[in-house]
């Protein structure tokens, strides 16, 4: 497993699909905060698993004008099919081909498995990570980190 | 390790011994099966500790995927403000499968409250304040689905079957 990428560190840039015609690059977010939530996959068999645990948080993310974005190997369809059957409203990115180029890029994919790790970024508005955390797989980390980090975001 | 940020205080619904050695706190959904499944564990669980535990009881309704859990935990609000709390919140887990608006009525009914007032009190969103700062205290300290459990402020991430969660809180117990 490598290291995910630190606070301090430049986000890198990426641009990805959110639909089968749109693409969205981290840049054009440029001035405000942004929450990459890296995850290993759609359709997780629980209640409130961890996108739609955020999609329930949203309005909290929202008090920080903080944009969230969630990414993962799915394809644009399967994420399409995924956010509706969860009502999610915030955008999936799909780091479909290159297959997990942008994860790969924050040190957030699991060559073995051919998955992102369940890895957390907050970056400025500046464009800088700073905070970052990596859940083992198998545990929804929440969204304390993220609010904490959010909150400690110079106003 | 995510801790609970909202102390448990007087906002809170309380079983059990104030001055008890082991505080379970439970963030839920009234519509999560999970939850529901949980129920009767917490019940068991409250029995074998007896005097050394008290549990409290947060709402966290899981609205885009339960529609009835918000109405159901205003109604159990509504309950707890006649003084009825845990007797709704346990009809609620046990008709787990008929909530919505006719439910409310028939169990407001059954435990001798207006259920006129209930049914204003959900329409003016009375308790949807409560609720939702139940919701926002549970987002704060790393509540990660329903149910998450806190054993004296710690979040619980081990399974909650009635083994896993005595041998959880034992485990408290010991280290103290």
């Amino acid at each position: 497993m490598t290291a995910i990428l630190p606070p301090g560190a430049s986000a890198p840039e990426f641009t990805l699909h959110v639909t089968p015609d749109q693409s969205l690059s981290l840049s054009e977010l440029r001035g405000q905060p942004v929450i990459l939530a890296f995850y290993p996959a759609d359709w997780s068999p629980v209640c409130g698993d961890q996108m739609a645990l955020y999609n329930e948080i949203l309005p909290e993310f929202q008090k920080y004008k903080a944009e969230l974005l969630g990414i993962s190997v799915d394809g644009v369809w399967c994420h399409e099919a995924f956010a509706k059957d969860r009502h999610l409203h915030f955008p999936l990115l799909a780091d479909f081909e290159p297959k997990g180029a942008a994860a790969l890029k924050y040190g957030a994919y699991r060559k073995s498995d051919g998955f992102c790790e369940r890895a957390l970024f907050v970056i400025d508005k500046n464009g800088i990570i700073t905070w970052s955390y990596c859940s083992p797989v198998a545990v929804n980390p929440g969204a304390d980190g993220i609010l904490q980090a959010l909150e400690s975001l110079p106003k | 390790m995510s801790t609970l940020k909202v102390p448990v205080g007087t906002a809170d619904h309380i079983q059990g011994d104030e001055n008890a050695a082991l505080t379970l706190v439970e963030y839920g959904d009234y519509e999560c099966p999970h939850c529901g499944h949980a129920y009767p564990i917490v019940k068991r669980v409250q029995k074998h500790f007896g005097k050394r535990l008290r549990f409290v009881f947060r709402n966290f309704p899981l609205n885009e995927i339960h529609p009835h859990a918000e109405s159901a935990a205003e109604t159990a609000e509504f309950a707890g403000a006649h003084g009825k709390f845990w007797e709704m919140h346990d009809l609620l887990f046990e008709s787990q499968n008929r909530l919505g608006g006719e439910l409310f009525q028939e169990l407001a009914k059954r435990l001798k409250l207006a259920s006129a007032d209930l049914l204003a009190a959900l329409e003016k969103r009375e308790f949807l304040a409560k609720v939702r700062a139940d919701f926002a205290g549970g987002a704060r300290s790393g509540v990660n689905g329903t149910p998450t459990f806190f054993i004296n402020g710690r979040r619980d991430d081990d399974p909650f079957e009635y083994v896993d969660l005595v041998a959880a809180i034992e485990a408290v117990l010991q280290s103290k």
